[in-house]
């Protein structure tokens, strides 16, 4: 398929590895920031041939598992209700809340469907005028401009039975925390390129700056992720500290400008919590006033107040800041599973956890057809 | 197939026309259901054990072959939404899944029961239509419908027709296929693409419009089994990769057999329109469901001549070599990615999709 084999080709990978090989010297620990990279590390199998000396720290960048438990309670409360629809990306509906699932409300009856965009949610209702429809609005700024566009369109077209539970959060913020955190011991970190496609690099530049950690934007198949590691490691092994775009074809300094005009029309910046992790100053978005009527958290009653402490057991915030692997956690594998999740990073295909469990449960040793 | 209805231009024949939808007296067990059984399928299946109308069909297993030893049975069920999706349809589908399933330990496919579970208000033409194709997937695949039932449920109960078909099939003396007897060093052929089906049902449901249209592969792999049969006997596993798609039919063998399975991401064929769904849609083609699709496992010196006789059957002409049995990592599957790397490819946890078969 086009624009996407020449991203996965053995040799262009291989041609990289080999760079990456010239040019590393010593250990560094260096995070990519989104499930979806993670997903594509473990899928093709770059980590076993990268050098022993990179070390990957897989990070908060999976909206599914950094939605608080409280969020998937207000959700699962929601979609509960009669006369109502609640769409939802599939993913979240097995995302464990304090007491079963969305899966489970949908076993109980509750009208829960799966969509592909917020823009078919906002279709189901225009064409159920006698229901209430709300969209879990969960994400990065990746879909942000997506559910804005939705919000948008329902206030200009009238449509009043629509709203969204938004569980939005930002990337900035979380790099912030992540580099704070005494325990975390990151020396570079590969961007997501889907939100820097959207934003642009330049909130980047003064957190380099500030914690002298160089950030590479870097794409999501195996030459992008090893041209991402590659310029990383070079700017490392160099002493230098700075922003580098390893994905141009799709990221420009500035980002997608109409992207983040219709998502400042629509959101403004809230502190939000992190599953695992906890609250985040100015790490989110809500709608702001001109769409609060669109907001399900304010729309219906009941639901601002619920209110969730997080398991105990599960290591995910750990795992979600490059604390601790998934492997060390002692429930891995055994009590948590793809199948029956305690925390969220088991959950979603993008989470560090189910992406080991998936496809690195155990060494691999070199096999030939 | 004598009385063959014509439903291209569907005309109810007397006295169903009084009810162009299914009512709940269809289900009845009185005089409607008895009409809806003689004017609708005993002329779509007619067959002698069908026509004779017991309770149970009486079936003679004289003469179908030497050496027919054991029994083959086996039972499916088929609830798919749409019902009609492009490159196929419940009905025949139903067919396919059971004549499979029986064609997978190496059984001759010979005798079928469906049972129909109608919700009122199904429209008596795509009551016929699904039936026809019943009928003639049925003769296309050689097995005849000999008995039968009809529920009706209330409306908003099902959803339009929900279908069971089981099967009975005889499997030659010399034939000893089965998930339990893969061996270190087989090798793993695939008959062609994988997930067509499960993507051109998803690209027909609400809310998907792929540019070019994917069919379904839909089809009874019993004709291609036989001629895998005449070139070897020493066939050790076959399966259908249907829901879970290839991954949960490889994740299966190497259970059952307690060995390890290598395959080449690389080698498995995936037609290009599935292939970008797929990643549009973020679904991996090797968790998709196929309905004419199968894992072959036979011992590596006969790959070259099972290949080749595959290749020249309609439903084989992409068969290829994916990969192999190895001591290995028992009962765990493992695929070289497209890079060089190696990774588990791991059962397919809950069902993300709606049903697809």
């Amino acid at each position: 398929m086009k624009y996407l084999d020449e991203y996965r080709d053995k040799e262009k990978t291989e041609l990289l590895i080999e760079q990456i090989e010239k040019k590393v010297t010593r250990p560094w620990s260096l995070m990519e920031i989104c499930g979806g990279q993670t997903h594509s590390i473990m899928k093709s199998g770059l980590d076993q041939l990268l050098p022993p000396e990179i070390n990957l720290i897989h990070g908060p960048g999976c909206p599914v598992c950094v939605t608080p438990l409280e969020l998937i309670d207000k959700a699962i409360s929601l979609a509960s209700m009669p006369e109502i629809i609640f769409c939802s990306y599939g993913d979240m509906l097995r995302v464990p809340g304090s007491v079963g699932n969305l899966f489970s409300v949908r076993a109980a009856g509750g009208d829960v469907r799966i969509i592909y965009s917020p823009l078919d949610a906002l279709r189901i209702a225009k064409n159920n005028p006698e229901k209430e429809v709300i969209f879990f609005g969960i994400g990065f700024e990746t879909t942000a401009p997506a559910n804005a566009m939705a919000v948008f369109q329902a206030k200009t077209q009238g449509v009043e039975n629509f709203s969204i539970l938004v569980s939005h959060v930002t990337v900035p913020p979380a790099i912030r925390a992540i580099l704070e955190s005494p325990e975390v011991n990151v020396d570079g970190f590969l961007a997501a390129g889907h939100v820097c496609a959207v934003m642009g690099y330049w909130e980047y530049e003064p957190i380099a700056k500030k914690y002298q950690t160089p950030i590479v934007v870097t794409g999501f198949e195996p030459v992008d992720l090893a041209r991402g590691i590659l310029n990383c490691i070079q700017l490392l092994e160099e002493g230098k500290i700075g922003v580098e775009n390893a994905y141009p074809r799709y990221v420009q300094q500035q980002g997608n400008l109409e992207a983040q005009k219709l998502i400042k029309s629509v959101f403004e910046i809230c502190d939000r919590k992190w599953r695992g992790i906890g609250n985040i100053p100015m790490s989110g978005y809500r709608l702001n006033e001109d769409y609060e009527k669109f907001d399900a958290e304010r729309k219906f009653s009941g639901i601002q107040e619920i209110q969730t402490n997080e398991s105990s057991v599960c290591i995910s915030g750990e795992i979600l800041q490059g604390i601790k692997k998934p492997d060390e956690c002692s429930e891995f594998g055994s009590r948590c599973t793809p199948e029956f999740p305690i925390g969220a990073t088991m959950v979603s295909d993008e989470g560090a956890c189910a992406a080991y469990f998936r496809y690195g449960r155990m060494k691999l040793s070199r096999t030939n057809f | 197939m004598a009385n063959k209805l014509n439903l291209e231009n569907w005309v109810c024949p007397l006295p169903l026309k009084n009810y162009p939808t299914v009512v709940m007296g269809h289900g009845s067990g009185g005089k409607m259901m008895n009409d809806l059984i003689q004017h609708l399928f005993l002329p779509a299946y007619n067959n002698k054990s069908l026509n004779q109308m017991g309770d149970s069909a009486v079936l003679n297993l004289s003469g179908l072959g030497e050496g027919a030893g054991r029994l083959a049975f086996s039972t499916d069920s088929f609830v798919v939404s749409p019902l009609f999706f492009p490159g196929g349809n419940i009905g025949e589908l139903a067919v396919h899944g059971t004549v499979n399933d029986l064609a997978m330990v190496g059984a001759k496919p010979l005798f079928l029961s469906v049972g129909y579970i109608l919700e009122e208000g199904l429209p008596m033409e795509t009551l016929g239509k699904i039936t026809e194709s019943l009928a003639n997937a049925c003769e296309l695949a050689g097995v005849q419908m000999v008995t039968g039932d009809t529920k009706v449920v209330h409306k908003g109960q099902g959803d339009g027709i929900y279908i069971n078909t089981s099967g009975i099939g005889l499997i030659p003396g010399n034939i000893d296929i089965g998930p339990t007897l893969a061996k270190v060093g087989d090798a793993v052929i695939v008959n062609g693409t994988m997930g067509d089906h499960g993507m051109a049902v998803l690209s027909v449901r609400e809310g998907f419009e792929f540019e070019s249209v994917i069919e379904s592969d839909t089809a009874a792999l019993n004709g291609l089994v036989d001629t895998i049969l005449e070139v070897t006997k020493d066939v050790h596993c076959l399966r259908d990769a249907t829901r879970g798609g290839m991954v949960a039919a490889l994740n299966e063998i190497a259970n059952s057999s307690n060995i390890g399975i290598e395959f080449d991401e690389d080698l498995v064929p995936v037609n290009p329109a599935v292939h970008s769904a797929c990643e549009f849609l973020g679904l991996d083609p090797f968790y998709v469901a196929n309905e004419g699709k199968m894992i072959v496992i036979v011992p590596e010196e006969q790959a070259g001549s099972v290949i080749e006789v595959m290749r020249q059957h309609p439903l084989g002409k992409n068969a290829v070599q994916i990969g192999r049995i190895v001591e290995d990592h028992p009962k765990m599957v493992l695929a070289k990615t497209g890079i060089g790397g190696m990774r588990i490819v791991d059962w397919p946890t809950g069902e993300l999709l709606p049903r697809i078969c």
